[in-house]
């Protein structure tokens, strides 16, 4: 996908052999009853991203805790770069980055004592710890603010210290956990694009945590979808979108009463990909998986033909619930999910397209 | 419903470490140089934040001079002398006190850590989990240090004598031995309790009548049975009496010296790990 192949001449560390930089089986992490994780498995290939997609309380944050040693897992094992998890914590911290909503900066200090304190936490000289922070700043465009507390950062300059804070020991895993959350769709693609670059320039593998397909689209190559602490569903982005249907049609026939029809029309003429057209009454649209724009250009004859007049069309990306919808044929488990994912349409494309 | 496509089946073998068994340790230097990075992330805290240094300047200054002003006369008198003899009588209490509330101030400080999920980046980290609380605890004592310093420079204005400069550091000493002890307390409400608020009411509660049910700011003589029972054995007491034999001289304090190095071992020794394992286990 994005640049997944183009990773230059750079030594690969934390091989295990098999070209998992991270690998996974039966993880469970329970709270009382509550089964945050309930028997995950999974791999991560050496320089790709893995996208874990899932709605808020899926268990997402407690595998990161757990791959990032802040947690002890009940059972099962991890492997993250030849290291494992449980009995081999400190040399994993090593060669781990964590960055999210939870792990962050020390908000009173500026951006570059942020950095430093971290290289000497590493074990960096003064000077290698004074060098590394100066790059990082320049690299994520923080030098200008490099002596202001981080406290009055934007959203976005945040975001970026906190990559900048994740790299300074050259990690080779790097946890992104929820990284866009609460940013405006301009920061979000800002963050994107630092960390397309990270996967590319230092041929760093990331395990990214996401409640939006998009951004699962946008960074991924894989992807695992958890719900309850179990995994759900894998597999390459091109096969999962495959089956979700890539973009949803949103269409809104003028008369209400053409709902059912309309949904009909497009099921009988085949033109709803691998899933089936779903119509949604509240809002009088059909939704119809696409493809490819041939087929949403098909979908147009097909109306015509009909003669079913359209009042709207748009095309989205799959929401998360729609996504759970059709990859487990239940809606995605917290009722507040319809909330806090919104469904995203194309409009912004941003600088990433 | 689709096919579920999981990667890795159940019945995947385990991954296996390929590197090196053993887990790293921290060397001391290691200890030593984590420890002074976090240091100096407390100290820029302060640069900062500089109201935050203001119960360490301020309190000194207004402890004293509501003490020996208010209650100076009455109970100077009661001592068989006047204000001075209480000024003599008052310093040496107040320097404990002072470890007391530093004290305090480490509990609230590290439980905002928790709150920021930087604690998350510096668990996530190759150091050891003790480096942040000790560095927690140095910058504690320069502040109690600076407290220390500012109270007795007004203890001079008002006219304190100092009878024994080697017995003055000593009871330094002391009462931050003491004050150690005490942080491992704090420390461990840090990690365990909520908010900061929480730690400090509660800190309130049990130090308010540990401090003025003491020999801190008024002999124990004229107190009723009952409270004499509880202030006897109020390692404050102790420490008060320790702080006052040493810097004033004139009266043994061997006794009162060895018990408080005792429940400051002691304290320590129960709580420090129970602050440390507390702040590993945490989730």
């Amino acid at each position: 996908m994005y640049g997944m192949t183009d990773i230059h001449n750079k030594p690969r560390r934390g091989t295990d052999g098999t070209g998992s930089a991270v690998s996974v089986r039966g993880l469970v992490k329970h709270y009382g009853e509550t089964k945050a994780l309930d028997g995950v498995d999974l791999d991560v290939r050496e320089g790709t991203v893995l996208g874990v997609l899932g709605p808020n309380g899926a268990g997402k944050t407690t595998l990161v805790r757990c791959l990032s040693t802040l947690i002890t897992p009940d059972s099962g094992t991890a492997v993250v770069a030849g290291y494992d998890v449980v009995r081999q914590p400190r040399q994993l911290r090593r060669v781990i980055g964590l960055t999210g909503q939870y792990a962050s900066v020390d908000e009173k200090l500026s951006g570059y004592d942020n950095l430093y304190m971290i290289g000497r936490l590493l074990d960096l000289t003064r000077k290698e710890s004074r060098s590394r922070a100066d790059a990082l700043l320049e690299r994520f465009s923080l030098t200008e603010a490099a002596k202001r507390p981080a406290r009055t950062y934007s959203g976005g300059m945040r975001r970026r210290l906190d990559l900048a804070a994740s790299m300074i020991g050259s990690p080779a895993v790097l946890y992104l956990d929820e990284p866009t959350t609460g940013l405006d769709p301009r920061t979000r693609n800002e963050v994107w694009e630092e960390v397309k670059r990270m996967v590319r320039e230092d041929g760093v593998t990331v395990l990214l945590t996401t409640q939006y397909m998009e951004e699962a689209e946008q960074l991924a190559s894989e992807l695992t979808v958890i719900d309850r602490g179990r995994v759900v569903a894998g597999g390459g982005i091109g096969e999962l979108k495959a089956k979700v249907g890539g973009r949803t049609l949103r269409i809104r026939p003028a008369d209400p009463a053409q709902l059912r029809p309309t949904a009909a029309a497009l099921d009988e003429a085949g033109l709803t990909g691998l899933a089936t057209t779903t119509v949604d009454t509240d809002a009088g649209t059909v939704l119809v998986p696409i493809l490819s724009d041939e087929q949403l250009t098909a979908v147009v004859g097909t109306l015509t033909a009909r003669g079913i007049t359209l009042a709207d069309i748009a095309t989205e990306l799959p929401s998360l619930d729609e996504v759970f919808l059709s990859l487990t044929g239940h809606r995605a488990s917290t009722p507040d999910t319809a909330t806090t994912t919104t469904t995203e349409t194309t409009e912004y494309e941003g600088a990433a397209a | 419903m689709s096919a579920t496509a999981v990667k890795a089946p159940p019945s995947a073998p385990a991954p296996q470490p390929t590197k090196d068994q053993a887990d790293a340790r921290i060397g001391l230097r290691g200890h030593i140089r984590h420890t002074g990075a976090l240091v100096r992330r407390n100290l820029l805290w302060i640069k900062q934040d500089a109201e935050s240094m203001f119960d360490a300047v301020l309190m000194p200054i207004i402890f004293t001079l509501l003490f020996v002003y208010v209650f100076g006369g009455s109970v100077g008198q009661a001592l068989g002398g006047g204000r001075d003899e209480y000024i003599q009588y008052v310093i040496p209490g107040l320097m404990a006190m002072m470890g007391m509330n530093m004290a305090m101030g480490v509990g609230t400080g590290f439980n905002q850590d928790f709150q920021t999920g930087v604690m998350d980046r510096f668990r996530s980290l190759p150091i050891g989990r003790s480096s942040v609380m000790l560095a927690k605890i140095v910058v504690e004592l320069l502040r109690m240090l600076i407290a220390t310093t500012i109270l007795l420079v007004v203890a001079l204005i008002i006219g304190f004598s100092v009878e024994s400069v080697l017995g003055l550091l000593a009871a330094v000493g002391l009462a931050m031995v003491f004050g150690i002890a005490l942080m491992w307390i704090f420390l461990t409400m840090g990690v365990v309790m909520k908010s900061a608020q929480a730690i400090q009411g509660m800190g309130f509660l049990v130090l308010m009548p540990l401090q003025f049910g003491s020999s801190i700011f008024a002999p124990t003589q004229s107190m009723p049975g009952w409270l004499q029972a509880f202030t006897d054995y109020n390692p404050l007491s102790s420490l008060a009496d320790a702080a006052r034999g040493l810097m004033n001289g004139g009266q043994p304090v061997a006794h009162d010296v060895w018990v408080t190095l005792g429940w400051s071992v002691a304290l320590t020794l129960v709580m420090a790990p129970i602050a440390i394992h507390k702040f590993r286990t945490k989730t």
